[in-house]
């Protein structure tokens, strides 16, 4: 059957459109938030000492957020459809080894390539992880703290303590951490591409918006005919796919790589990913704002020592960081839901 | 068009569904018709919801079958059924709420780009669209999250105007509507039929059910009962349909003195759940709370007993003040919950029997602050007695049990802190026969001790068999006070529905 008619006097009752649009405002204002900090301590350490912003200065700016963005942008990912992949750090060890192992078995090896491969490495991790996730019905939490140290051993054994130098790369795949493109580092850029993309598909693409909706209710998800199981295991292969390349462009900027690269990063990602707005709890958050909390964490990193701050203060200022996030994220939670309330109460 | 010729859209054929051993359809069929709209009636836990649930592809049935245009088919997950062109409008609202409105009516079907991506412009044009046609003024770009529960059932009902479905079915979609929400929510559904939409329309309220649909069926304990065209019912022949049965012999209330005022609650009210509830209950007394599922009966108790909060009104016991939403002193002052889920909220599952038992007394049984095991022992084995438990050892998991003993234990806990007031949330569902009378035997016993007892009750016989009084809610407001002797089901029922409010006292 078709849209039948519009029903007789219904139609002429449609009320004028109230312009108020409180959600979205939040959310990007929640975003807004987090760059705005960026800027402010990038703009206060460099009145401090402008060396900060030298050339060099930004390209390390630049570098040093690269890998963690990737992983806060896959992270987001998962945390989003409410659940959450602790093996990224060794997911991103076992790629970057990978990859430099493949150009010692391999000398002649096309760059792209061995990039690909290292890419496909955390495919297979995450999609491993969200098989496992999906299928034995166990929290994300317990099943990637186990791939967590799986995937490391498994590193560990293929390594056997051995190391991958500078020289065993061919020099074009190192170079890759040297170019930039209009001033950025190629690594960055290839990262800053990656979340737009991730983004946007994110945004504006069906599958995308689930994850949304099986974070928010995976119940009403179920009900709705989505396939909550699929794109569960979509987010963390994707997840897997983002921590191969972070490892690839690890490999490429540093050019020596071991079994324990990435080690202890996963808790890194997830701070990075909550202080960018996405919420542990499931169904909100973007991508962006992941990365953005990825700029922000590393930018404290590199800013706390211009200011003489003993370093021995930078993880609590991140652990304050988190908290004051999670604060933030509960107080606009419970003004909009005032605001939002209202009509329609019952008996009252 | 003739509908014996074109076969129904979708039809139910002798379909029954248990769940353990509460079997909830036992052998029900059902018709839709094209461009008709049946009425579904019967009491809470006539297996109105199941019967929803398996149209929707949510249940399977164990046996019988299920026709669309004729075909035998099998939904095996709510998909199939979307797919087979059923728009299901379930009693709970199942939004997601950090999706904007407009994304919830259009999640997994969003209209798309030439490039594949969402078309945000026609989905939000869309959805007003619906929302014109229902006279809602809501913003399709605010998130489904506040939305009070009329909104969050507009935004189900939208979702399924969107779907062009062949079959809708509206499980009782106007329970938090207010009448001109409901009015245009019925031109909407008429508009439908007479597009040619089977709808089927599961309602309480008997004169929405008689002004808008062509034929009404009403079950009976998962049973088919009867299945007449409007026109040849009234509301009293309904009303007896749904209720007639046997009442007296289970319900063995004995007759006990009623001592003090123990427990008054005046004016209480928490917006948007229940509004200036106010009663009082004497010693011996049992007083019933009757209503709908939704009523707001449980939520009631919870807000007395301090689970929850209240935005006015006060709670005395025994004349003293009890503090707002402090669970503790509602015990210390005398106070017991026996709570509506008890698996979710009665029970710990896993743990032994004994804790369990034991769970409300951990300070009396322990020395120095320590528990100790063997007076957890003694006296779960102690109440165990008295209440006739069934088990195998004291320390099994209390989920080894059946439900009708897992009640006793949470009796046993609550029981065993000697309580002046009792209050049991649907104090036999679940339970089979012979411990249904067990507990009802147990709880008019306690009342006979002097315990006042306030029970929440969906089962209209235990309801009239077991109260002195009976509180009858509607929507949030209690609507009626009956006494034991004036009770029956019609006046209760009618109360309960919101017909004839002034018909009984009050």
């Amino acid at each position: 059957m078709n849209a039948p008619p519009a029903a007789p006097g219904a139609s002429a009752a449609a009320p004028p459109r109230t312009p108020g649009r409180p959600a979205r405002r939040r959310r990007q204002f929640r975003e807004l938030g987090v760059l705005l900090a960026v800027v402010l301590l990038i703009t206060a350490t460099w009145l401090h000492n402008p060396g900060f912003l030298s050339a060099q200065g930004v390209r390390d700016l630049f570098l040093g957020a690269t890998v963690l963005a990737v992983l806060a942008a896959g992270q987001a990912l998962v945390l989003i459809t409410r659940n959450v992949d602790l093996s990224v750090g060794s997911v991103m060890g076992l790629s970057a080894f990978g990859t430099g192992a493949l150009f010692v078995a391999l000398p002649g090896l096309p760059v792209p390539v061995a990039m690909l491969a290292g890419i496909l490495i955390g495919l297979a991790c995450g999609l491993a992880n969200g098989l496992l996730v999906t299928t034995a019905q166990v929290p994300a939490l317990v099943v990637t703290l186990g791939t967590l140290y799986a995937y490391r051993g498994l590193g560990h054994w293929w390594a056997d303590g051995g190391q991958v130098n500078a020289t065993d790369m061919p020099a074009s795949f190192l170079l890759l951490g040297r170019v930039g493109v209009l001033g950025v580092p190629l690594p960055a850029a290839i990262a800053i591409a990656v979340v737009a993309a991730v983004g946007f598909y994110l945004a504006n693409h069906r599958s995308g918006r689930e994850l949304y909706a099986i974070g928010s209710n995976a119940d009403a998800a179920r009900l709705s005919g989505i396939p909550a199981g699929r794109r569960i295991i979509l987010a963390f292969a994707a997840n897997g796919a983002l921590a191969g390349l972070a490892g690839v462009l690890f490999a490429a900027r540093y050019g020596t790589v071991d079994s324990t690269v990435g080690t202890g990063m996963e808790l890194q990602v997830v701070a990075a990913a909550v202080v960018g707005g996405v919420a542990i709890a499931g169904g909100v958050g973007t991508v962006y704002g992941a990365a953005l909390g990825a700029v922000l964490l590393t930018t404290i990193t590199a800013a706390l020592p211009i200011w003489q701050i003993n370093p021995f203060w930078h993880q609590a200022v991140v652990g304050t960081l988190i908290l004051a996030a999670i604060g933030l994220d509960r107080l606009l939670a419970l003004r909009t839901a005032r605001k939002l309330r209202g009509g329609g109460a019952r008996g009252a | 068009m003739d509908p014996t010729e074109v076969p129904p859209p979708l039809a139910l054929v002798d379909v029954t569904k248990s769940f353990g051993s509460v079997r909830a359809l036992r052998g029900l069929s059902l018709e839709l018709r094209p461009g008709e709209i049946h009425a579904l009636v019967g009491e809470n836990g006539a297996g109105k919801s199941t019967l929803v649930k398996t149209i929707a592809g949510v249940h399977r049935p164990d046996s019988g079958q299920l026709l669309v245009d004729g075909v035998p088919t099998a939904f095996g997950a709510p998909a199939d059924a979307q797919r087979a062109g059923v728009a299901v409008i379930h009693q709970e609202p199942t939004l997601f709420p950090d999706l904007s409105v407009a994304e919830n009516i259009f999640v997994g079907r969003q209209p798309l780009t030439r490039l594949r991506t969402i078309d945000r412009k026609r989905m939000r044009s869309d959805t007003g669209e619906a929302f014109a046609r229902l006279g809602v003024d809501m913003d399709p770009d605010r998130p489904a999250r506040g939305l009070s529960i009329a909104d969050q059932q507009l935004v189900e009902i939208a979702k399924a105007l969107t779907r062009r479905a062949r079959v809708l079915v509206m499980d009782e979609p106007t329970a938090a509507l207010s009448g001109v929400e409901a009015e245009r929510l019925f031109t909407v559904a008429r508009t439908l039929r007479d597009s040619g939409a089977a709808l089927l329309f599961i309602s309480h309220r008997f004169d929405e059910v008689f002004a808008l649909c062509d034929r009404i069926t009403v079950v009976r304990d998962g049973a088919f009962v009867s299945c007449d065209p409007t026109p040849d019912l009234d509301v009293d022949t309904v009303v007896r349909r749904m209720v007639g049965r046997d009442v007296t012999s289970l319900y063995p209330k004995e007759d006990a003195e009623r001592g003090d005022t123990v427990l008054e609650v005046d004016g209480l009210t928490r917006r948007g759940v229940f509004a200036d509830v106010s009663f009082r209950v004497r010693a011996g007394e049992i007083v019933a709370l009757a209503g709908l599922v939704g009523a707001g009966r449980s939520e009631v108790v919870r807000a007395v007993f301090g689970v929850d909060r209240y935005d006015a009104g006060a709670v005395r016991v025994h004349g003293t003040p009890l503090p707002a939403g402090r669970p503790r002193a509602a015990m210390a002052a005398g106070m017991a919950l026996v709570p509506e889920d008890r698996r979710q909220q009665g029970l710990v599952m896993e743990s032994s029997i004994e804790r369990n038992a034991t769970a409300t007394r951990r300070r009396p049984l322990s020395r120095f602050g320590l528990l100790r095991p063997r007076a957890e022992r003694d006296s779960a084995r102690e109440w165990g007695e008295r209440l006739e438990l069934r088990y195998g050892r004291i320390d099994d998991p209390v989920s080894t049990l059946s439900g009708g003993n897992q009640q006793k234990v949470v009796l046993a806990k609550w029981l065993s802190t000697e309580p002046r007031v009792l209050f049991v949330d649907e104090p036999t569902r679940g339970i089979d026969v012979g411990t249904k009378a067990e507990v009802h035997r147990l709880l008019s016993t306690l009342a006979g001790r002097g315990l006042a007892i306030v029970m929440v009750s969906s089962e209209l016989p235990e309801v009239l068999g077991m109260a002195d009084r009976v509180l009858v809610m509607h929507e949030g407001r209690i609507t009626a006070e009956i006494d034991r002797a004036d009770a029956d089901e019609e006046s209760v029922m009618y109360a309960a529905t919101g017909q004839r409010p002034n018909g009984a006292a009050r």
